[in-house]
């Protein structure tokens, strides 16, 4: 392998000790980097060059404990340890990545990886909060006794990997010639290299014991099973308030930016066609998602700070007595608080699920959390009929959203205990996660992961908003002569399903954006924006005014209620069609969310029409 | 009687003396993530129903796990002390 072929090293290692980190690093990659257990289930690939020239591929594989591969993630990464990938092949040789902090209680693990056949290094990340805990490793001992070369590393440092390139230069090349030897089989069942495991630690590693860790003093309060509850419950509330109240200003800027392009380019376009597409449809509909952008940065800056603090874990700890309840695995909830950035890898990261049916159950209600894509419909619908009233010191059009969120998880527990009891019974389990120290997030981190949360909104706006809005205009503005929405191609698309859905209180301007909408569920306000927009007279009049004056109440909340189900999103689909190789389950979700979307829709719809809401 | 990880009260030490081979691929998933026998094992804190999930100290890790499965977990002898 000398002819200047790449060298493949495999990141092996327990969940959350650092691989995806020190992936980033090497490879200037962007894999997502957290504090829990099971942020990565997928492997990735990325290189970068010693500087002896030598070209490495990096393969960032999901965390593993033992050698087993009880769930979907673990098997990806031993499969790609062992060349089982398709169309991959065998990796060269492993990096075993370690905690040092952990050491004690993963040290048999890397014992099972000698097995793997390969040459294999351990590098002990994160000694710099060992150290801080008072943990002291005696490495040459510990090389001695293992019997393959152990590195010392802080793998989100610079300083702290240089020891680690400097071996691997050396070791490389060792590998690339087949000098580097194939450690010797460990013998023994997994108890017997526990207990090797532990008599290596004993002389190895001490520890310094500690009345009580920083650690340990915040969970007295955090893991309290009632003020742990509160301080939950607390968090989320002042994250969705916060979304609601710090975005104004912004968004305020945005909106009148958007209003001066569509003037700027009104004058400098001549009049007709071109104007309309690009005042009516592009500007319009884009435009009418780009808005909603502060507030997706604000509810990522929570999510994020949650995720990389360690505090997800401690949560998916205290609902999992509501889920034991229910019948839910206790690996879901990680799952479900994911699919509240979106659906797509949440649906993904219930890999870590052992049990198959446990995992379908996850997958079917995954897309009933509150997801990116349904906020700029609760704001536009919210912002255009809920006063921007106070309630106390809270903002009443925050309380209204979340609301809309509680609903969609009430019924995501409801549908699972249903789902529990009939398709996929059976005993469910299966916590068992480690609850990881507490980290102040990497800033530099923080803020990249928050501008790649950032331009994937906007991207979308690009990719999918964008097509959509011009195929709204154009159906909205042909044939020529239509002088009503129902005389246009896109009224007599509407006017197709809009009988269907009449009797839950939806017009056809409603019925027209649900078709696109299919697509991704925020091109709902952008089509309306378009549709509007093109209706309109008055250039001034936002979406939000627009709206309000052509909705009554009861359509405003039915069409709320719809998108708390909102069966639209044809990638979620495709990842269920994926995840679970069939069509029934992909097909069963649509089914079961439509009925409910519509049930949900129509009862909303009469209980306020009886209400006298108008 | 055998004396289980689910009978230790909040931190509450006891030792690791086997486990509970019924469901092997879970005793193997418990190994696999840190118990091991000999291992000082101290309950930390539990959930708001029936003490369920629990989290325990083990070997300076801290690990959440359902009732039913830290029921698998034997114990040599308990110990009063305050922490492990």
């Amino acid at each position: 392998m000398s002819d200047g072929q790449s060298l493949r090293l495999a990141l092996l290692g327990a969940p959350n000790c650092g691989k995806s980190s020190l992936f980033n690093a090497l490879t200037g990659g962007k894999a997502k980097v957290a504090n829990y257990p099971g942020v990565t289930v997928e492997y990735r690939k990325g290189d970068f060059t010693l500087p002896s020239g030598q070209a490495i591929e990096l393969l960032d594989l999901p965390g593993v404990y033992g050698d087993c591969g009880h769930s979907m993630d673990e098997r990806v990464a031993l499969d790609a340890v062992r060349g089982n990938l398709e169309g991959e092949r065998a990796p060269d040789a492993i990096v075993f990545m370690m905690d040092a902090s952990h050491i004690n209680t993963h040290l048999h693990n890397v014992l099972q990886a000698k097995n793997h056949g390969l040459p294999i290094i351990l590098v002990l990340n994160m000694m710099d909060m060992a150290a801080r805990d008072g943990i002291t490793i005696d490495l040459p001992a510990l090389e001695r006794e293992i019997g393959i070369p152990v590195i010392s590393c802080v793998a989100v440092r610079g300083s702290g990997r240089s020891l680690l390139l400097d071996y691997l230069e050396e070791w490389g090349g060792d590998v690339s010639f087949g000098s580097a030897a194939t450690p010797k089989e460990e013998k023994g069942d997994l108890k017997a290299l526990q207990a090797k495991a532990r008599s290596i630690t004993s002389t190895a590693v001490s520890r310094v014991h500690q009345a009580e860790t920083f650690s340990q003093r915040i969970d007295n309060w955090v893991l309290h099973p009632i003020m742990g509850l509160a301080i939950l419950f607390t968090i989320l509330f002042v994250m969705f308030q916060a979304v609601y109240t710090w975005s104004g200003p912004a968004m305020d800027l945005i909106e009148m930016a958007i209003g001066g392009l569509q003037r700027g380019a009104a004058a400098i376009l001549p009049d007709g066609l071109i104007t309309s597409l690009v005042v009516d449809g592009i500007i319009a509909g884009v435009g009418s998602v780009l808005i909603f952008l502060p507030q997706i940065i604000i509810l990522f800056a929570f999510i994020l700070l949650l995720e990389a603090s360690g505090y997800m874990a401690r949560a998916a700890f205290l609902v999992d007595t509501l889920m034991a309840k229910i019948g839910l695995n206790g690996r879901a909830f990680i799952p479900l608080l994911s699919s509240f950035a979106c659906a797509i890898p949440g649906i993904m990261s219930a890999r870590t699920i052992e049990q198959e049916r446990d995992r379908i159950t996850t997958i079917l209600i995954a897309p009933l959390m509150t997801c990116a894509a349904r906020w700029p419909v609760y704001f536009l619908i919210i912002g255009a009929f809920v006063p921007a009233e106070k309630v106390g010191v809270f903002s009443l059009q925050g309380l209204v959203a979340f609301g809309l969120i509680l609903v969609g998880i009430v019924f995501a527990l409801i549908m699972a205990a249903i789902f529990k009891r009939t398709l996929t019974k059976g005993e469910s389990s299966g916590l068992l996660i480690e609850l990881p120290s507490y980290k102040t997030p990497v800033f530099k981190d923080y803020i990249i992961g928050l501008w790649d949360r950032g331009m994937i909104f906007v991207n979308r706006a690009g990719r999918i908003i964008l097509p959509a809005s011009i195929l709204i205009w154009g159906l909205m503005s042909f044939p020529a002569n239509a002088t009503t929405t129902a005389q246009t191609w896109a009224g007599k698309v509407g006017g197709l399903i809009e009988p269907l859905l009449r009797p839950i209180g939806f017009n056809l301007e409603i019925a027209i954006s649900l078709i696109p909408a299919m697509a991704a569920r925020e091109v709902a306000v952008s089509s309306l924006a378009t549709i509007y927009s093109i209706g309109g007279t008055n250039a001034d009049d936002t979406l939000r005014d627009l709206i309000a004056a052509n909705w009554t109440l009861p359509t405003a909340l039915a069409f709320l209620a719809w998108f708390v189900f909102a069966p639209q999103c044809l990638s979620t689909f495709a990842i269920i069609r994926k995840e679970t190789n069939s069509w029934k389950w992909p097909l069963f979700a649509f089914g079961y969310l439509f009925v409910l979307a519509y049930i949900a829709a129509g009862v909303t719809y009469h209980v306020s029409l009886a209400m006298g809401l108008s | 009687m055998t004396k289980r990880l689910t009978d230790l009260a909040k931190s509450e030490t006891g030792v690791i003396l086997d486990f509970d081979d019924s469901d092997p691929a879970l005793s193997t998933r418990l190994r696999e993530i840190g118990f091991a026998e000999g291992d000082n094992v101290t309950p930390l804190h539990f959930g708001l129903f029936g003490k369920n999930p629990m989290s325990v100290r083990v070997n300076g890790a801290q690990i959440a796990l359902r009732r039913e499965d830290a029921q698998a977990i034997l114990l040599k002898a308990v110990k009063s002390e305050a922490s492990a």
